[in-house]
């Protein structure tokens, strides 16, 4: 039986965890458990009226089952009676559970938010921070919505006890992170920032987390910190160990005080002020000079402690990035770690030197350690840690040490962790294209990480080296050679085969003439490995096949064999069959000519970015890397371009299309295709049309644009509509529909796929997320409803977004898409036609009452006009209607002028209500327009008079 | 801090504190998913690695597993030496601390770490002023209950 039972010892609940331990088995141990619920049921139903000692006995019984991992359906409602009990310990457990327990959209939250208010007000500190801890726990909308405003009091306020401002102060910051529209500026922002000077370092130090998070949301409200935390900070940093008593950890004065200000610091520029600027620097200084005195103690905790200030001091002088001897002493002091014996500090030297070698000011520096680093990569027993090392080694890769980089990355490969191989590959290939000076080196890396991680080798890997084949004429030869060497090799990684039977297929004619590398050598070789490989890989060799038909007619015979072959004529799979069929059609009714046009080599790929790098992006952020690495790329997704469409089987395609660009292989659409049945009537039909004298007829195929396309505005008609096509391509038909009430929005979005005809290709079209990048968060919430991420070929999905205005707001939230085609993804930002006016209800009003309220806001700051030229005809009609799309109700006879227009209404936000007064005046003669808005806010009036004058 | 979990070297959860709005389901899968990745590490690896989108930082202490995940930007090391401190108030009040202890008085294992720690910053670093904080409510309750 256990152990210490201090304060409140419930013998029952004992009792209960001690049967639950000594439960043999799952089974018996739910059935305790099951006991134990009905037994608690049935006293929380009994007539008689429980004590509040039983009552916090069996709540706390429900909390440990719960925590056991089972579900708990009742109970909640005698848990928040406790919360009303007069005694502390029962109130407390009653918190607990209401905090570990309660999910937001009770019905008893307004019972419990009751109970949270008398706590908060009840003047007894012991309550109150009860109160506080909970709000901090559950942290909902809800108590956002009953608290925001009440917590800030409680932390400025005069007489509130130390205590109580430190959790009020967390608490705070636990609701502006869940819900930031709730937390408002106000003046007790500015006592907030003084808190940093309080007496009482406990409070410094939870005010310190507060200001920072709150800093980050409005960096302006809280700039005069920075001079208060370097104050604040330089105090500590040299003060002497015993000073700050129980504030001092092992010697260490205040580290995570410390830690917090340096973190503060972060959310700044440099200080201005020299003599802010001048003290700031002391302090880092003293911190890097600490690192080099002997240790004032064995202890671990001691060292933690230490090099926990000194890594945060070194991430704030890489944010600053401006002073190059911190930069470079900060380098220094990481290398000395790097060789520690503690495991964990090599390890975060290895992660704070990756940010260093991104600083112009330390690259060099960083550059001296590269044996160490790949010391690091081959003797760390610690995945993780050698992870670290590869992160490095990427991040101060240059042209100087590149080929010593890639080389160890790539011998590291063959040992390394599973986890991590994909990655590596990544990043090997990105860095051998991009530092590639001769390219022969370039494909023996690719090869060799073919050779090496095969399977760790994705798509966009094989693609682009063939690329980069294509696009550079002095390497095709190289490439053509070593393929034919590496497909030697017995057992060959399948996506060797594939990039052998692509090279082979365009440029094996370059090392024909060599007996050993015939025509037939080549043929032989490549078709010995055609029974190992998978469909998609087969259909590619076939197309190679049909390539070497071209380019060497010796051999046409053998590969008529193969091709008429049962295996290949009446192969199951359909593609196979296909091509197997359409290609030995094709060679023998076509004349050398139509042969040649038709198999001619491949045209260069349009330059793009690399889709490589992209996907380490997605893999790993941008955060981790090298920041000039976007530069001088050359390159373009495989997938890409003229490769992406080549649907209907490269056959069909090489009969629709008169171009000779066709990329034959169907690189891309072969790998995506494997379920694929084209349809085999107008693949025929085509393929007999094109040997007819209209070929010319034969529309070209418009390559789908794919990548990231730019952010693209919404049409300016969305102003005044509110329903319509916002955004169409080859791919994707983005349609809205939207409704607005006072500060509320509804819109549904509707996407539709229009890849009708090649859905059944299994090119799944997916949105697997839409994110919103909320440039407006503050001031527009917009929520989206989670739809089913899967749209079919042909057909289309809606999306509820909730939309509601928190205050006047310019920039429109954006829209991102992400969805598969072809097997890259594609990426479409478009802004959403959510504007101002959209709040707008229109006013009724006589012209009397206009022009008085016209004069009541004469205000300069508060008119706003702008004259300019019409872009449309100046039609009366057509005007009018817009003026009522755009929100406002048009007032009739108000103005003396009748060819004038006025409008009056109110846009409403969730803070505040702003009247709007407007008037048109046109001037035929001149065809020129002066629009004025007058509002009681000077941003509504300049917003307003933006966005309607764009509309004539 | 995004969320704190004590764990023991058999995979039982002992306590589990979430800084962040998640669903039940989610905190199920999460835990099930750490305790996994931690219990296969070596005892001399290093305290630290990624984990999704987040650092995870953890300490072993006898039978018990502390685990913290941190976002990116946030100091390992501190983290670990919040483990630590976290730890010596157990210990301090308990009076050497054991899993025993924290299965059989869970509710004070959340007092404590109440006061310690807030909405996943550390609110109070001083142990005597923690301590204090709980002792002043056992002295509360005691009154009430002679009253």
């Amino acid at each position: 039986m256990p152990a210490v039972s201090k304060g409140d010892g419930m013998r029952g609940l004992a009792v209960f965890i001690s049967d639950i331990r000594n439960c043999k088995s799952k089974e018996a141990e739910i059935k305790r458990i099951n006991k134990e619920l009905a037994n608690i049921r049935s006293k929380f139903k009994g007539d008689k009226a429980l004590d509040g000692y039983s009552k916090k006995k069996y709540v706390c019984k429900l909390l440990f089952i719960f925590l056991l991992g089972h579900d708990i359906d009742f109970g909640h409602m005698e848990a928040v009676n406790l919360l009303s009990s007069n005694k502390y310990t029962e109130k407390q457990i009653g918190y607990l559970f209401i905090s570990v327990l309660v999910n937001s959209n009770s019905d008893l939250i307004s019972l419990i938010n009751n109970a949270i208010k008398n706590d908060l007000s009840s003047r007894n500190p012991t309550f109150m921070n009860l109160a506080l801890h909970c709000i901090a726990n559950v942290g909902s909308r809800e108590m956002a919505e009953a608290f925001a405003a009440e917590v800030p009091r409680i932390l400025v306020a005069g007489d509130t006890m130390d205590s109580v401002k430190q959790s009020a102060a967390l608490c705070l910051l636990r609701l502006n992170r869940t819900s930031p529209d709730l937390v408002l500026m106000g003046e007790w922002t500015a006592r907030v920032v003084h808190l940093l000077n309080d007496q009482h370092l406990g409070v410094v130090t939870a005010a310190t987390s507060l200001i920072t998070t709150l800093a980050q949301k409005s960096p302006e409200d809280f700039k005069t910190s920075v001079s208060l935390a370097v104050a604040r900070l330089s105090r500590i940093v040299s003060s002497a160990s015993t000073d700050l008593q129980d504030y001092t950890y092992y010697f260490v004065a205040a580290p995570w005080l410390s830690v917090k200000l340096l973190r503060l610091l972060q959310c700044y520029p440099p200080p201005e002020d020299g003599a802010i600027r001048g003290r700031l620097t002391e302090c880092l200084e003293t911190i890097l000079n600490k690192a080099q005195e002997p240790p004032k103690s064995k202890k671990v905790q001691h060292s933690n402690a230490k090099n926990a200030v000194l890594f945060e001091a070194i991430s704030l002088i890489i944010h600053h990035d401006s002073e190059p001897t911190l930069l470079v002493r900060a380098c220094n002091q990481l290398g000395q770690f790097l060789q520690h014996r503690e495991t964990n500090l090599r390890y975060l030297a290895l992660e704070s030197m990756c940010t260093l070698a991104s600083s112009e000011f330390s690259h060099e520096a960083v550059k001296t350690h590269i044996e160490t680093v790949i010391n690091a990569l081959k003797s760390e027993r610690d995945v993780s840690v050698r992870q670290r090392a590869v992160d490095l080694l990427y991040a101060m890769c240059d042209r100087s040490n590149a080929k010593q980089i890639v080389a160890e990355m790539l011998s590291y490969l063959e040992t390394a962790d599973y986890s991590i191989r994909e990655e590596i590959v990544l990043k090997v290939a990105i860095l051998a294209e991009k530092y590639a000076v001769d390219y022969t080196w370039y494909v023996d890396t690719i090869l060799n990480l073919i050779r090496f991680a095969g399977d760790y080798v994705s798509d966009e890997v094989w693609y682009r080296v063939i690329q980069i084949v294509i696009n550079r004429d002095e390497v095709q030869g190289y490439a053509a050679k070593t393929v034919f060497e590496a497909l030697q090799a017995p057992a060959c990684h399948e996506n060797l085969v594939k990039v052998g039977g692509y090279i082979l297929g365009e440029f094996g004619n370059l090392i024909a003439g060599d007996s050993r590398s015939s025509p037939l050598v080549q043929f032989d070789l490549l078709h010995s490995k055609f029974h190992l490989c998978s469909v998609p890989t087969r259909a590619l060799l076939l197309s190679a096949y049909i390539k070497f038909i071209n380019l060497f007619p010796e051999v046409k015979g053998t590969i008529q064999e193969v091709l008429r072959s049962d295996s290949q004529l009446r192969n199951a799979d359909v593609e196979l069959q296909q091509r197997a069929v359409e290609y030995l059609r094709l060679s023998s009714i076509a004349s050398t000519d139509i042969l040649a046009t038709v198999l001619e080599e491949m045209p260069p790929f349009p330059e793009r970015e690399s889709s490589i790098l992209a996907k380490l992006k997605r893999k790993k952020g941008p955060g981790n890397l090298h920041p000039d690495l976007d530069e001088n790329r050359k390159e373009r997704s495989a997938n890409g371009g003229t490769a992406d469409h080549s649907s209907t089987t490269s056959n069909a395609k090489v009969a629709a299309s008169p171009t000779p660009s066709t990329d034959l292989l169907g690189l891309g659409s072969t790998i995506t295709t494997q379920n694929s049945a084209p349809p085999a009537s107008k693949g025929t039909s085509l393929l007999v049309d094109v040997f007819s004298e209209n070929i010319a007829a034969f529309p070209v195929e418009t390559p789908v644009a794919v990548g990231c396309l730019p952010l693209a505005p919404f049409p300016s008609r969305f102003v005044c509509k509110n329903n319509g096509v916002l955004y169409e391509n080859q791919l994707l038909q983005i349609g809205l529909k939207s409704e607005f009430r006072q500060n509320l929005g509804r819109m549904y979005v509707f996407f539709g796929n229009k890849t009708s005809t090649q859905s059944c290709y299994g090119w799944p079209f997916t949105v697997p997320y839409c994110a919103f990048f909320l440039t407006v968060s503050l001031q527009l919430n917009v929520h989206a409803k989670p739809a089913d991420p899967t749209v079919d070929g042909g057909a289309q999905l809606q999306q509820i977004l909730n939309i509601e205005c928190m205050s006047d707001f310019v920039d429109a939230p954006v829209l991102n898409i992400q969805f598969r085609y072809g097997g890259t993804l594609q990426n479409v930002a478009v802004k959403l036609p959510i504007t101002l006016n959209k709040f707008f209800q229109p006013t009724e009003m006589t012209s009397q009452d206009f022009f008085q309220r016209w004069k009541q806001l004469g205000a300069p700051q508060q008119e706003v006009q702008k004259i300019f030229k019409a872009k449309h005809s100046m039609d009366t009609e057509v005007t009018k209607a817009k003026i009522m799309g755009f929100g406002a109700a048009l007032l009739d006879g108000v103005d003396p002028n009748p060819s004038n227009f006025v409008g009056a209404g109110v846009i409403h936000t969730k803070t505040t209500q702003v009247g709007c007064l407007l008037r048109l005046e046109p001037n035929t003669h001149a065809q020129m327009y002066r629009l004025t808005l007058r509002t009681s806010r000077d941003t509504v009036s300049q917003r307003l008079c933006d966005l309607l004058s764009e509309q004539f | 801090m995004q969320f704190m979990l004590l764990f023991s070297r058999q995979g039982k959860l002992r306590l589990q504190k979430w800084y962040v709005p998640l669903s039940d389901k989610e905190r199920k899968k999460i835990s099930r998913d750490l305790v996994q990745t931690i219990l296969a590490r070596k005892p001399k690896m290093c305290s630290f690695l990624e984990w999704r989108d987040l650092k995870i930082v953890y300490k072993r202490y006898a039978s018990l597993y502390f685990c913290c995940a941190v976002e990116d930007q946030d100091n390992e090391l501190i983290t670990l030496e919040i483990i630590h401190r976290y730890v010596e108030l157990l210990d301090k009040y308990f009076g050497s601390v054991c899993e025993l202890d924290i299965i059989f008085n869970f509710e004070k294992a959340y007092f404590i770490l109440d006061e310690f720690l807030l909405g996943g910053e550390a609110q109070e670093t001083s142990k005597k002023n923690v301590l204090k904080a709980i002792e002043q409510a056992d002295l509360l309750q005691e009154v009430y209950e002679m009253v």
